[in-house]
């Protein structure tokens, strides 16, 4: 090989010259060694549209600042010139992986300032359907965190069963993501007929194709090196940061809503807490995958013990008429014209309704002035306050394992920016 | 549910053995202006100045979690804006809402981030969309909105389209 070297003029300064020229050595003590590193709003592993400034030394961590609002559309805003009503579609719209528990909450606050009874079957039928919910939630979850992880095949997996879960939800409601099947008192719909016996075929098999991915995850020694003690999370850090869901009982902390504060019947059921001291990215991995065969076991009983009855509440001045009695009594139709051209007055108040959502603690808090428009509507969302312990979670660790630690917090940039 | 309990007085008899008013009335004995048990919800309303204290002294009795600083704006009522605290205990299983009234002109409070680091994002989400200022606060700028923005959206006043 020719030595370039050689042949260049003198006064043209050669690779190796160049290289020491721009990149000054940093000197023991001085901070000037460290880079800022923009990673965003498009990078991949982001799950949408958030950006990190990251400060790096070297590999290493040194500051990490998440820079969100990419996604702001204003919902709350928005909420506040609609009717009570029309506000459920948009709350399907603010988490788009777990639209039902957004209906839920939204319906049990405005149920809450309404103090209206349900009846049972329609809150055996939300518990179902969140439960799914959930397993719809986690399975993307699974899928995107270990495709962030180099795992390229689960993905393929997961979303085979997801495929299922949508097209129940299509089935239901006639949407596979936007659902807005819950109505305020209530559902809209009575299921179709072989609702059950679709939701039973699927249940059937999902504990084995959750064995299908934990054979391929739980003993990979790259899937378990990338994850085990990255991204520490202490209880006491958690509780400090608002962390709530699978992060939380990951770190430790004993606390789920479905168990500890109970709406729509969910006390009626039997189900555990997974709960990890771990603290890492791993636990947070086993923690969600143990809630997935947990929510199965919540659906199996919601199938079994699924009571007969209405499944909207006895208020004809809130809950939109049965069709059939639309044309064949002037009452009914006298409502539903009222409901829809000018809505229902609320009584004034404040309410605030948590629910446990795939992300941890979803609060809708609504106040009403008496008239039929939500005077404010404020959705208090986990991965707003997951995101907040990033930082932590990330300080002192390589580049590598923020793609993780994202990962494994399963934020929805949709209802952090609302 | 029961009846509702709309004075601070009703609500401090029914009452007497929650552990939140229990501890506010031995620390802080004029810091509840007002109090209201509505719909199986205690809401108590404290003086705008007392909150961090309010919220340390809370801490201490075992409300260990917060959960959402948010506010509500009652335009062209006075004081405007009521910035509203939830606050949850894992131990006892109960919630607690604060309200801190905060008038018109030059709204700001005192931050809690000193209490529960989490009310960062939250303060700072308040401070873009309704303009209230957090005093003490380690970095009080616009979250949702880009920094060049005009004006605070979720005001009353602020009109749904925007500005055009």
């Amino acid at each position: 090989m020719p030595d370039i070297d050689n042949q260049r003029a003198p006064e043209i300064p050669g690779f190796v010259e160049t290289a020491t020229l721009v990149t000054p050595r940093p000197e023991e003590g001085s901070k000037d060694h460290t880079m800022v590193l923009n990673m965003g709003p498009q990078h991949p592993s982001t799950h949408g549209v958030l950006r990190v400034v990251l400060e790096i030394d070297g590999e290493t961590v040194i500051k990490l600042v998440p820079d969100i609002g990419y996604l702001h559309t204003g919902i709350e805003k928005t909420c506040e010139a609609k009717f009570y009503q029309q506000v459920v579609p948009l709350t399907d719209r603010i988490d788009y992986l777990s639209p039902m528990t957004n209906n839920l909450c939204y319906c049990l606050a405005i149920e809450k300032l309404l103090q209206l009874e349900i009846p049972e079957r329609a809150q055996w039928m939300r518990v179902l359907l969140n439960e799914l919910t959930r397993l719809n939630s986690h399975l993307v979850w699974l899928g995107t965190h270990a495709m962030d992880i180099g795992a390229l095949t689960v993905f393929l997996y997961t979303f085979r069963e997801r495929e299922e879960i949508l097209r129940i939800f299509e089935h239901v409601s006639g949407q596979r993501m936007m659902t807005s099947y819950f109505r305020i008192g209530g559902l809209a719909l009575d299921p179709p007929l072989d609702f059950f016996d679709s939701v039973q075929a699927l249940i059937k098999i999902l504990p084995e194709k959750i064995d299908e991915y934990e054979n391929l995850l739980t003993g990979n020694p790259i899937f378990i090196n990338r994850l085990k003690n990255v991204g520490y999370l202490s209880p006491d850090d958690a509780i400090a940061l608002g962390v709530t869901g699978p992060p939380l009982r990951a770190s430790g902390v004993d606390w789920d809503l479905r168990r500890d504060m109970p709406y729509s019947s969910y006390e009626k059921f039997k189900f555990e807490v997974p709960v990890s001291s771990e603290g890492d990215v791993w636990a947070r991995y086993i923690v969600r995958l143990r809630e997935m065969r947990e929510s199965v076991k919540i659906c199996q009983q919601a199938l079994d013990g699924m009571p007969e009855g209405p499944i909207k509440a006895d208020a004809p001045h809130v809950v939109l008429p049965d069709r059939e009695k639309m044309k064949t009594q002037m009452e009914a139709l006298i409502y539903h014209f009222k409901i829809v051209t000018e809505g229902f007055q609320v009584p004034a108040g404040e309410v605030y309704q948590a629910v446990e959502s795939p992300r941890g603690e979803m609060g809708y808090y609504a106040v009403s002035d008496g008239t039929a428009k939500p005077y404010r509507v404020h959705m208090r969302n986990p991965s707003f306050a997951t995101l907040q312990a990033l930082e932590t979670m990330c300080v002192g660790r390589l580049i590598a394992d923020v793609v993780a630690v994202i990962g494994s917090i399963d934020i929805v940039l949709g209802e952090i920016d609302r | 549910m029961g009846e509702a309990l709309l004075t601070k007085q009703a609500v401090f008899e029914s009452l007497a053995q929650n552990v939140a008013i229990q501890a506010l009335r031995a620390a802080h004995p004029d810091a509840v202006t007002n109090a209201k048990f509505d719909r199986g919800e205690l809401t108590l309303v404290i003086a705008a100045d007392q909150i961090r204290a309010v919220c340390r002294t809370l801490q201490t009795a075992g409300y260990n979690f917060l959960e959402d600083v948010t506010c509500v704006d009652w335009y062209p009522a006075e004081p405007r804006f009521q910035v509203t605290y939830h606050i949850l205990s894992h131990k006892l299983k109960e919630r607690v809402r604060l309200h801190a009234m905060v008038e018109s002109i030059d709204p700001s409070v005192d931050s809690i981030v000193p209490v529960w680091p989490s009310a960062n994002f939250y303060e700072r989400e308040v401070w873009d969309l309704f303009g209230v200022r957090f005093n003490g606060h380690p970095g009080l700028r616009r979250i949702m909105l880009p920094e060049e923005w005009e004006g605070h959206p979720l005001r009353k006043d602020y009109p749904v389209e925007g500005y055009r």
